[in-house]
């Protein structure tokens, strides 16, 4: 396989996942809006979302106040936002364009509808009551291409590659998403935990789909932060907590060098951030400092990227 | 030029259908125009989602358009089909030799056949392939040979593109489109598929390998990318042969042999099917300037250790002044009669025939010797007054730089247009393709000038195209 070809398949996935993040994002953003204020600002939610998508400073280059309708525009339709769902949704597109030959049929198809389906939107006609749906059918277009990948691409290695970019980009926003909130996190507030914080605390499943799963696992009427965290970044089995991201990725890797017979650097990375979420309390993290950990957690991810990108050509 | 005598590909002049298109007709007479219009918007949705589509040069906003399907096929019976079959065949074996021997002793030009300066002084000669002899001595691997249709038993050769015709991937989408929408149709007529056209194509590909390679070849397509106007076809095509599309960065020279960089070790190519113009092939024996080409790539080609598809310096076999000499050239290598019939060419280098040619431009079709994609001609008949006296003094200018024609009356097929079905005139372009030996899909891509009246069939102009059809007995 060319090396250039397993880069667009990394980045093809990678951007389609990150579409179904920003939707995401923007959903619990909204919602917060529309919920009775508890002496907190709107704009600082506004902030928050934008920081958990990585995206603060290229709107403030842009924009000099944060409104609903401003944040709602730079994370879905600017294309100068690289990380706008536009501009994921173009990146995607134009990977897997330039690979049509690794990629099947039904992947292609459900990738160029969202395009074409995207671009017909206007942004100006995005009124309140369209949004709602409007996100849901990006997570849906997402999630179609996943599908269409797992149910129809060989499981060769363009397939591991492509698992790569999804799980690191999962893996980044899931850090990213506790990160920004993780003071509220620590077991100290749990004591003090007010209206405020089991608000703040919902908000963090939701914006990962996991506040009805949290229920599920942990069987309790309380939200805690130490299980919250513990859910987003050990338990493996929340599709989108660390240990599950690393636990597909190092699946993913025994099979692509077993298939290559030579494990280079980028799988002793991986098996390293493995070995790490596999071994690990949540005493230990908290221990260790939660930010410090997923700052680490964030830092690992970047490097594996940046490797992966060695070892295999992706240039 | 009346209505009258055009030859309508579909109805006799007394209003029946033509043997080949009886069981269609019928059909067709069953569509209410309500359903011929949805299904028309149906097979436009499934060519947008699948992407089918090209860019178009020169327009900053919808760089990627759609051709425009006609849903009434076009049907050729299948002796009309075994005298173009024969008559393609011939050519293109007689276009190969000819090839062979002006890049080697040139006893065409010996014999007095073909004027020395128009092979010497073409800037398609290449004179980089003096005495290199290609795998299987084949220079023209994948030929769209353009043909026209004026009568009963009337077709004409317009052009034989033997560089990088496109277009084949229409051919094999349009017949899926068409087998998805009309199942019934392929129940009632026996058509012959052209879906193996990908594997002919691959096998074409390997049989012309190098000598010295050795187990199984690996071929490869080169593409200058997706924002080239048929990327879609060359990824369609990477894919139904199962190869690698590779851009010039995927590729690089060493120790004289090509090699593909592979999330591994290189790989070694064997056969590359360039979908670039020979300028770009190599910068360092070609365009300097060129971000496209592979460098050292025309040094390991001459070396013997790749194979280039189609040869460089091709060119000079469809040029349109070279054109005129095709039934001589046919005639001088096989010894036979031309099969298929040339179009009267008048060449303005001619000091006599550019003297024709200013007489009776209204009349005539005046081309670019090195035009393509119906730019820079003129249609004398549907031109105006001042369109006429424009182009004769670009003519003046430079004489040698046009060829002119007769207009046809190019044949008509029934298409779907906004009132129903109405005529609308057609060319076709079969894909032949010439390794071990001569490989011809039944059929080809018919265009059709969706214009009422017009004559230009172009994509790039606003022309559509059709499936199809060869009957088989």
């Amino acid at each position: 396989m060319l090396g250039r070809t397993a880069a667009s398949l990394f980045w093809t996935s990678r951007y389609n996942e990150r579409a179904e993040n920003m939707a995401r994002l923007l959903e619990v953003g909204y919602r917060i809006a529309m919920t009775p204020r508890l002496g907190q600002d709107a704009a600082d939610d506004w902030r928050s979302t934008l920081v958990s998508a990585g995206c603060d400073q290229a709107f403030f280059k842009k924009h000099d106040e944060l409104t609903k309708r401003s944040v709602v525009a730079h994370m879905l339709f600017d294309p100068d936002n690289p990380s706008s769902v536009r501009s994921c949704i173009e990146a995607a597109r134009n990977n897997a364009r330039s690979v049509r030959t690794a990629i099947t049929g039904e992947m292609w198809e459900s990738l160029n509808t969202t395009y074409i389906d995207f671009m017909e939107v206007r942004p100006q006609h995005m009124t309140d009551d369209k949004l709602p749906g409007f996100l849901t059918w990006i997570k849906q277009r997402s999630m179609l291409f996943r599908g269409a990948m797992l149910g129809t691409l060989m499981r060769d290695e363009g397939y591991h590659f492509s698992q790569f970019g999804c799980f690191i980009e999962r893996a980044d926003n899931t850090s990213r998403i506790l990160d920004v909130k993780y003071w509220i996190l620590l077991p100290d507030n749990e004591v003090v935990g007010g209206e405020l914080d089991r608000y703040q605390w919902s908000t963090i499943l939701r914006s990962v789909s996991a506040h009805r799963s949290y229920r599920h696992a942990y069987r309790d009427a309380q939200i805690r932060p130490f299980n919250i965290a513990e859910f987003l970044i050990l338990r493996k089995e929340m599709p989108r907590s660390l240990a599950y991201c690393y636990d597909w990725i190092s699946e993913s890797m025994d099979s692509l060098t077993a298939r290559y017979g030579e494990q280079p650097m980028s799988y002793d990375m991986a098996k390293r951030t493995y070995q790490l979420l596999d071994g690990t309390t949540m005493q230990q993290v908290f221990q260790s400092g939660l930010h410090e950990f997923l700052g680490d957690m964030i830092a690992r991810n970047n490097g594996l990227g940046a490797q992966l990108a060695a070892d295999y050509h992706f240039a | 030029m009346g209505e009258s005598t055009i030859f309508n590909e579909m109805l006799t002049a007394d209003g029946k259908p033509r043997a080949p298109y009886r069981r269609l007709a019928e059909w067709f007479d069953t569509l209410s125009p309500a359903e011929m219009r949805k299904k028309s918007r149906e097979a436009e949705t499934i060519f947008r989602r699948l992407g089918i589509t090209f860019a178009v040069y020169g327009t900053s906003e919808a760089t990627e358009r759609l051709i425009p399907f006609d849903i009434v096929p076009r049907v050729l019976s299948a002796s009309e089909w075994r005298r173009l079959s024969a008559g393609i065949d011939q050519r293109v074996r007689a276009l190969n030799a000819f090839l062979y021997d002006i890049y080697h002793r040139q006893e065409i030009v010996r014999a007095g056949r073909v004027p020395a300066e128009l092979i010497l002084q073409n800037e398609a000669f290449l004179p980089e392939m003096i005495g290199f002899t290609p795998a299987r001595r084949v220079y023209a691997h994948i030929i769209g040979t353009d043909l026209v249709r004026v009568g009963e038993d009337d077709f004409y050769v317009l052009e034989d593109n033997t560089r990088t015709p496109s277009g084949v991937s229409y051919m094999l989408e349009n017949r899926e489109t068409m087998m998805r929408m009309f199942p019934e149709l392929f129940q009632q007529n026996r058509v012959a598929p052209i879906e193996h056209y990908p594997d002919m194509l691959r096998e074409t590909l390997e049989s012309v390998a190098p000598e010295n390679c050795d187990g199984d070849p690996t071929v490869c397509i080169l593409t200058p990318g997706i924002y080239n106007s048929a990327y879609f076809e060359h990824a369609f095509l990477a894919d139904t042969m199962g190869v690698e599309l590779c851009e010039a960065r995927d590729l690089y020279v060493e120790d004289g042999k090509v090699w593909m960089r592979t999330t591994q070790s290189p790989q070694r190519v064997h056969v590359i099917y360039r979908r670039i113009d020979d300028a770009f092939l190599d910068p360092l024996t070609f365009r300097p300037d060129s971000m496209l080409g592979v460098p050292g790539l025309f040094d390991a080609y001459r070396a013997g250790n790749v194979t280039i598809c189609n040869a460089p310096g091709t060119g000079i076999a469809d040029d349109k002044a070279i054109y005129a000499y095709v039934p001589d050239i046919i005639e001088f290598y096989t010894g036979q009669k031309p099969i298929l019939k040339n179009v009267p060419t008048w060449n303005c280098a001619k000091p006599d025939d550019l003297a024709y040619v200013l007489d009776r431009l209204p009349e005539l079709v005046v081309k670019e010797v090195h035009g393509s994609g119906g730019y820079g001609m003129l249609i004398g008949p549907t031109a105006s007054k001042r369109e006429i006296a424009e182009f004769s003094k670009r003519l003046n200018a430079n004489p040698a730089n046009y060829i002119a024609q007769p207009t046809l009356a190019l044949s008509a097929c029934p298409t779907h247009v906004q009132s129903g079905l109405a005529p609308r005139h057609v060319d076709l372009r079969p894909y032949v393709l010439v390794g071990d030996k001569v490989r011809i899909t039944p059929g080809g891509l018919t265009r059709v000038a969706l214009k009422k009246g017009s004559l230009v069939v172009n994509s790039s102009q606003g022309g559509g195209t059709k499936d199809t059809w060869v009957l088989e007995d």
